[in-house]
């Protein structure tokens, strides 16, 4: 009997809804520890990043006005949709290096973190809301808002259980993004964009990019569309060519260094507050 | 029957006798009063008729050296281990010191800046007040105001504040520092130092632990020493977007922190089932508030075609019945401009205004010989191409376009860099739900216009800014949350 | 004409009208400015008895003080007008002969209204026929309230008819109309009908006139002459005691309808204890010391 041969996987990249190739026909050969399988990862360009930035740009709107109620369901669509994916990551993560019992804690703490921010969705704007007492005879509230467009250099070391500790909280407060996935361990990033293909977050909200970070960092912090950067990581260059590069058009800035990020403490309502604006409006009581 | 023909006001000047000014003034460091290292002094001037007013202390890098060092020696030798309700006393004390001595500070302010006393009196500085006492109460309550988290002071913040509010922008900026705990070194700017300098007397009064506060004067050159100072935690700027820029980029890679409260090029919007007269006179405080020395100026004016000829026509007569003239008068509408500098930068852009294609419409109010003015200035046959539309100009100009949907003034309102401020003027509800949540700025103000509270938040969406200021959200600036 | 006005075209904010008060009220005016105000408000008086105590005594002194408001101070003018109740107009157009200051009458069942068309024509021509020389009427408030503009107007436009050459002026009675935005629709009703003031009140009901509801009626008065060309003139009335109070109000006619309107041609004040505080404020302007009441005249 002959032996099957394997269909093997394409990464791609995930795009506003859809998995293209790199436009610049670049890629990555990425390999496991033992060399036993080598991928072709997409080596990210500037114009990727561009395409990705127009199609988040163009979603923000429609995904910010959507209920909270909507949003947080989506969430919880994407957290079961992992669920339901749990071999596949499981492979990819031990693929990358994680023992199987590290791997299947990171795939449920994804998920619960997933289902964390779905039950925030729609109470955030509680918590950080507020009436303010003004001394005139004035009705005047305080609300938040999506900051509008998020670019983020996603975690190197945590492959997925990071990329969703940034994505839910931005997502969850009616953001886009574009994400540049880790760098060392890309995989599962972008299997993680058939988790979001599949389970009802509109094309652009969430835009997956793979590459170098030395290539498209300058390019994430420097882009005049973005209004807020996040940066996870230790590196000090990169940190300040981030913060030099936000004074382009005041970026908001938002830096986690390296940190275990299955911490419970690395999940919180003040997360999803970095990427929201506070609009306080006043309207007169009278008759 | 007995006619009077016409029947103007007589002038009615503020008395100034009740003040106390000083030939000049040191610097504030450590609760003291202090010569500048260098001996260097620089003249402050009344806008209004170019006249010397004191002479003022100008800090070199050794003076902020000092500075620092005496507010990081109050922070960690008192400041940061007082019990928070008696840091909350301190600060009503501020308040109540700066209440007694309300009018004097009104006269000093109108002198120093240019603006009229009206606003100094009724705006500046019972504002300043309240934002001391609004932010006292904070002291010790801070635990309620971040749910889940424990607040933690920074440490020594660096404060660079500007001319057009120069002490209520000390105040927003003072308030929140010392409530949340922290130690300052403020910097006013150059040409309003005199109010910054009689609080920290005031401060004195109150008894503050020396280097709690310290108030330093100066131009860029102090300021850009105070942003690159190692031993600062944050940077609390309000000004130009430029200058805003330019400290991110200096303080990237230090690991401090900052809020920036910038520029604005806010659209006032005006329907037509508006409340027309009211809305004229949301008009006028929008733009000539101050002399349009206001970041948040209502300096885009869109009103619906079905009312625009009515609603010009009636914005040009109000016009007419504004005061230009002596800022002490108390029936001064539009004071000074705040110096010299500015004026230029005002007549730049209306030349250019012109050039443009511009229509200008400005009062004929007869303008004073000395010192620095201009008068009440519209501008409409102008559309979103033109700079004078787009830039910030920091004056009382006024640009004017017309519009007929909702979506398409909301576009407009939206088509700039900017995002401080907006205003919306319609009778209808639900409109004005929609209009206020779809304009991407920090504040609105929904039939009405210029408004502040200390417990209301002010802050900026894209280039006008990073942070807030006043409320809840104004404190979390001045905080780790761990 | 009658079915555009009988809507809200011009809607009023209340606070915004407040705010525009208060700025307007914080106007400083000293030394000449304030003298010549006193006495511009001075001539502007529609001297006022409007009580069911009245008598004819009482009216004829009232018609001597004014034109005698205080004989020791010199080169005062005299009050515009005295205004009374229908029945004791003979009595004032004979007390007044020769002063020229006018009779005004209220008519139309003042204070209330609630009459119907008939005799309330019937009791202006009566006042009218007896010498009146301006009509004091009140619109019928309960109508304007239940949306029958059309009777309102029709109402104004009947008894101006029978003003004749006198002049009407209408109160809205605008303690009872509540809102802005009805002072505003009612006062467009008032002048597109026909009348030749506008007035705030009947002084019977609190509160009488308040300052957004004149800055309202100022902010229509002008509204009309940019739509018409007419000039309307506007007399709040009730609940102004004071000097400082009608100067206010000389600063919010100066900057809302300009010096033109600063005769008394075109603005009144209907008041019964305003004189004296203006002459006491005169005196006080002269002579440079505060006053007592003890020294002037209360007719």
């Amino acid at each position: 009997m002959s032996e099957r041969i394997n269909i093997q996987k394409t990464y791609k990249l995930y795009i506003g809804g859809k998995f293209p190739r790199t436009e610049s026909g670049r890629y990555i050969k990425w390999a496991d520890k033992k060399n036993s399988t080598v991928v072709n990862i997409c080596r990210g360009s500037r114009k990727d990043f561009r395409n990705a930035m127009v199609s988040a740009r163009g979603a923000v709107s429609g995904w910010s006005s959507r209920t909270a109620y909507n949003r947080a369901q989506i969430l919880y669509r994407v957290g079961e949709m992992l669920e339901g994916r749990r071999d596949q990551f499981m492979a990819e993560l031990t693929l990358q290096g994680l023992s199987k019992k590290q791997a299947e804690k990171e795939i449920n703490q994804s998920i619960d973190r997933l289902i964390y921010y779905a039950g925030w969705a729609d109470k955030f704007q509680q918590i950080f809301s507020r009436v303010n007492p003004v001394s005139l005879p004035y009705f005047n509230f305080t609300s938040t808002e999506a900051t509008g467009v998020v670019a983020a250099i996603a975690p190197d070391d945590s492959s997925l259980l990071g990329l969703v500790s940034i994505i839910a909280p931005v997502i969850a407060g009616g953001n886009s993004i574009v994400i540049m996935a880790s760098e060392s361990f890309p995989l599962c990033s972008i299997s993680f964009g058939e988790v979001l293909y599949t389970s009802d977050v509109p094309g652009g909200v969430i835009n997956i990019l793979t590459g170098y970070r030395s290539e498209l960092i300058d390019h994430f912090s420097s882009h005049m569309d973005v209004n807020a950067i996040i940066y996870c990581g230790d590196n000090e260059d990169d940190k300040k060519l981030v913060e030099m590069n936000a004074a382009l058009n005041v970026k908001h800035v938002i830096q986690f260094p390296v940190q275990d990020w299955a911490k419970d403490q690395h999940q919180s309502p003040y997360h999803i507050l970095k990427c929201q604006e506070t609009k306080t409006t006043w309207h007169p009581i009278g008759v | 029957m007995k006619k009077v023909k016409t029947w103007e006001y007589s002038p009615a000047p503020e008395s100034t006798d009740h003040i106390q000014l000083k030939d000049k003034y040191d610097l504030f460091i450590n609760g003291e009063f202090v010569p500048s290292s260098d001996g260097k002094y620089f003249d402050t001037i009344n806008p209004s008729n170019e006249k010397k007013i004191a002479e003022v202390a100008q800090a070199g890098k050794a003076d902020v050296e000092k500075a620092v060092a005496s507010a990081r020696k109050a922070y960690d030798k008192t400041w940061s281990k007082m019990p928070a309700k008696e840091r909350g006393k301190y600060i009503f004390r501020i308040a109540r010191l700066l209440q007694e001595r309300a009018r004097e500070f009104s006269v000093i302010e109108t002198l120093d800046g240019g603006k009229p006393i009206r606003e100094s009196r009724d705006v500046d500085v019972p504002l300043a007040a309240a934002h001391f006492f609004y932010h006292a109460g904070w002291a010790d309550k801070l635990e309620y105001a971040f749910p889940g988290r424990t607040a933690k002071p920074l440490g020594v913040v660096g404060q660079i504040i500007p001319w057009n509010f120069p002490l209520l922008m000390a105040a927003w900026k003072l308030a929140p520092a010392l409530a949340t705990g922290n130690t300052v070194v403020l910097k006013p700017a150059e040409t309003t130092p005199l109010t910054a300098m009689k609080l920290a007397e005031i401060i004195q009064e109150a008894d503050l632990p020396p280097g709690v506060v310290n108030i330093i004067n100066g131009a860029g050159e102090t300021g850009r020493h105070l942003v690159n100072h190692g031993d600062i935690n944050k940077i609390a700027f309000t000004g130009s977007t430029d200058v805003g820029k330019y400290i991110m980029e200096s303080v990237a890679g230090s690991g401090k922190k900052y809020t920036l409260e910038l520029g604005g090029k806010a659209a006032n919007i005006i329907f037509e089932d508006a409340a027309i007269d009211q809305a004229v006179e949301g008009i006028i405080n929008a733009i000539f508030f101050n002399q349009g020395h206001v970041c948040c100026a209502g300096s885009r004016l869109y009103v619906q075609e079905g009312v625009a000829e009515e609603v010009i026509a009636k914005l040009q007569k109000r016009m007419d019945t504004l005061i230009v003239g002596d800022p002490l008068d108390k029936n001064t509408d539009i004071g000074a401009i705040n110096s010299k500098m500015q004026l230029d930068k005002i007549k730049e852009y209306v030349k250019l205004g012109k050039n443009e294609g511009g229509t200008l419409y400005q009062t004929s109010c007869s303008l004073p010989k000395k010192g620095y003015w201009f008068a009440p200035t519209i501008f409409t046959d102008v559309s979103q191409s033109n700079r004078i539309v787009q830039e910030e100009i920091f004056g009382p100009v006024l640009a004017i376009q017309t519009f007929r949907t909702v979506d398409e003034v909301i576009a407009k309102a939206n088509n700039s860099p900017y995002g401080l401020s907006g205003g919306v003027w319609t009778d209808k509800g639900s409109k004005i739900y929609k209009v206020s949540q779809d304009i991407r700025a920090g504040v609105i103000w929904a039939n009405t216009f210029n408004k502040f509270d200390p417990a209301s938040p002010f802050g900026g969406y894209k280039e006008s800014g990073v942070g807030s200021e006043g409320g809840i959200e104004g404190l979390s600036g001045y905080v780790n949350l761990v | 004409m009658a079915l555009e006005i009988q809507q809200y075209t011009h809607l009023i904010d209340q606070v915004n009208a407040q705010e525009r008060v208060a700025r307007l009220f914080s106007r400083s005016i000293k030394k000449e400015s304030k003298m010549q105000a006193l006495h511009l408000a001075l001539s502007m008086i529609d001297l006022t008895t409007l009580e069911g105590k009245d008598s004819e005594g009482k009216v004829k002194q009232l018609c001597y003080k004014a034109s005698h408001l205080h004989d020791k101070y010199p080169g005062l003018p005299n009050v515009a007008a005295i205004c009374v109740y229908p029945n004791m107009v003979p009595i004032a157009k004979k007390s007044l002969d020769g002063t020229g200051i006018n009779v005004a009458s209220v008519a139309t069942a003042f204070p209330s209204g609630m009459a119907d068309i008939k005799a309330k024509l019937e009791e202006v021509k009566s006042v009218v026929d007896a010498g009146a020389d301006e009509v004091d009427m009140v619109i019928s408030r309960g109508k304007f309230l239940s949306g029958n503009y059309g009777y309102v107007s029709d109402e104004i436009s009947q008894v101006k008819e029978a003003c004749g050459k006198a002049h009407l002026k209408v109160i809205l009675e605008t303690g009872e109309l509540v809102t802005l935005d009805n002072v505003r629709l009612a006062s467009d009703i008032a002048m597109e009908a026909g009348a030749d003031f506008i007035k705030t009140s009947t002084g019977k009901i609190s509160p009488a006139a308040t300052p957004p509801v004149v800055l309202t009626m100022l902010e229509a008065v002008r509204d009309f002459q940019t739509k018409t060309g007419k000039k309307i003139g506007m007399k709040p009335a009730g609940g102004i005691g004071t000097a400082k109070q009608a100067i206010q109000y000389l600063v919010m006619i100066k900057e809302t309808l300009g010096s033109e309107w600063l005769s008394p041609d075109l603005f009144r004040f209907g008041a019964s204890s305003l004189a004296n505080d203006i002459l006491m404020q005169i005196m006080k302007q002269t002579t440079g010391q505060y006053q007592s009441k003890d020294y002037f005249s209360i007719d």
